[in-house]
């Protein structure tokens, strides 16, 4: 083996890593709301007695967890570029980890929804509760509380999932950051090492963050 | 007033209250008693609108219920129920559950809802629970405090859908106890109960069901007292 590391180049770029890391959790967190948005709103389409809610809603949970997340980023930029709706590299990232985020949201979504006893709604309708009323005051709670800890490792996926921006040119997270370095310096290993280890520690600070929440969240 | 006229109920081609016809006036406290399947809960769940009913009529107040156009959100304020699984809401402390229906459908503000709500738990016993989260109350407690949510929004009548059933023996007292309470205060209230004893000591009328229908009602001392038809004998022989 003739390559010799010089992880002090590397180490020299970290503020710039850093800042890449920044916009990583940015996309992630904003695909994360958007992503719970449209997965409850997925979740009670799938449960609704009304078919055309059902169906579509199938069909979104359906491509977004049986196709590959790279191809739903790709749609977002090339595809819907070629309809002549052009999405800068960030806005193509965000809608497609979003979609992406919504589909498999959806699904635990609805699991947590079936676990709520039916008696709870009733419960609050009879006390004179609408049925929008019911789904925010009663229902929904309860079902974030259900779902919280799987809803944790999508946030992770969503920002592990980021890294893909490259492939539709995202320089400025930090896999994008990461390849210009490496562009420029042709230090591959020692660059992608560091990505790894802050990508490390955004998951594993995510989870350590949302055990806090939870904790601080749900009293029992 | 609540008057039922001729109402049948059915579960697909199953028919649980097969023509019903009672009233209930106000200040009246009428007990429901009859084996399991007798349809009596089923007409309590009919009464405020939560299950559709295929004939007849049920009026609240001259409102009928299963009009198309009646506003159940609305009229479900004048009829408090209070179920077997007491159904607390799991995520509010105790004082929250109440508050939450005073908020939200009445738009009281937070202060004159928890005042509201203090009132009422106060009232059943649970004045030093408030901030206590339901699953740390006994069954008695967390029944109590569903009576509590439903008498805060002032409802002028209340259902009791064996509120009971589900305690455990040493803790039915408490619930009756405060069932006493408010039945000596004057609330109308229809109660579909397994104590026997109960409905004929707070009750002005009993009604006894049988396979969907009303066998026999009248004043606890008939119905209970001095049974005439052989289905009420037979009922309250393996009950008492």
């Amino acid at each position: 083996m003739n390559y010799t590391f010089h992880w002090n180049q590397a180490l020299r770029r970290l503020p710039e890593m850093l800042d890449g890391a920044l916009v990583t959790l940015q996309v992630a967190s904003l695909a994360m709301v958007i992503g719970v948005a449209i997965g409850v709103l997925l979740a009670y389409g799938r449960l609704s007695s009304n078919r055309v809610l059902r169906t579509s809603a199938a069909a979104w949970v359906e491509t977004a967890r049986n196709t590959p997340a790279l191809f739903q980023i790709y749609f977002f930029y090339f595809g819907l570029g070629s309809f002549g709706l052009r999405l800068d590299p960030f806005m193509a990232l965000l809608a497609g980890i979003a979609f992406n985020n919504a589909g498999y949201l959806a699904e635990t979504f609805r699991g947590g929804l079936q676990a709520i006893p039916p008696s709870q709604t009733r419960a609050a309708r009879s006390l004179g509760l609408s049925a929008l009323q019911t789904s925010v005051h009663v229902v929904l709670p309860q079902m974030f509380r259900i779902v919280f800890y799987p809803m944790t490792n999508q946030m992770v996926w969503s920002i592990l999932m980021s890294s893909l921006g490259v492939i539709v040119g995202m320089t400025s997270d930090l896999t994008g950051v990461t390849q210009e370095l490496n562009a420029r310096t042709f230090r591959t290993f020692e660059f992608f090492a560091l990505a790894a280890v802050l990508y490390y520690a955004m998951a594993k600070l995510t989870i350590l963050a949302a055990r806090l929440i939870g904790w601080r969240l749900f009293r029992t | 007033m609540i008057e039922i006229e001729n109402v049948h109920k059915s579960y697909g081609s199953l028919e649980v209250i097969k023509g019903v016809t009672m009233q209930v006036e106000k200040g009246e406290v009428v007990s429901i008693i009859g084996g399991s399947g007798s349809g009596k809960s089923t007409l309590l769940q009919c009464i405020n609108g939560l299950e559709p009913i295929q004939k007849g009529h049920i009026r609240v107040d001259g409102i009928d219920v299963h009009a198309k156009g009646t506003d159940l959100n609305k009229l479900r304020r004048k009829i408090g129920i209070v179920f077997q699984q007491w159904n607390a809401f799991p995520h509010l402390n105790v004082l929250e559950n109440v508050t939450l229906a005073p908020r939200k459908v009445l738009g009281l503000s937070a202060r004159e809802a928890n005042e509201i709500a203090e009132k009422h738990l106060v009232h059943v016993g649970l004045g030093d629970k408030l901030k206590v989260m339901p699953s740390r109350l006994s069954g008695g407690q967390q029944q109590r405090m569903a009576i509590a949510r439903a008498l805060a929004m002032s409802p002028d009548y209340m259902l009791f859908d064996e509120v009971t059933s589900a305690l455990d023996p040493q803790l039915v007292g408490e619930v009756l106890d405060t069932m006493r309470m408010l039945s000596a205060e004057g609330m109308t209230m229809i109660v579909v109960t397994h104590e026997i004893r109960f409905a004929r000591e707070v009750s002005n009328r009993v009604a006894f069901f049988h396979k969907g229908l009303i066998h026999e009602i009248g004043a606890p001392e008939e119905v209970i007292g001095a049974p005439k038809k052989p289905e009420t004998i037979d009922f309250l022989k393996s009950v008492l």
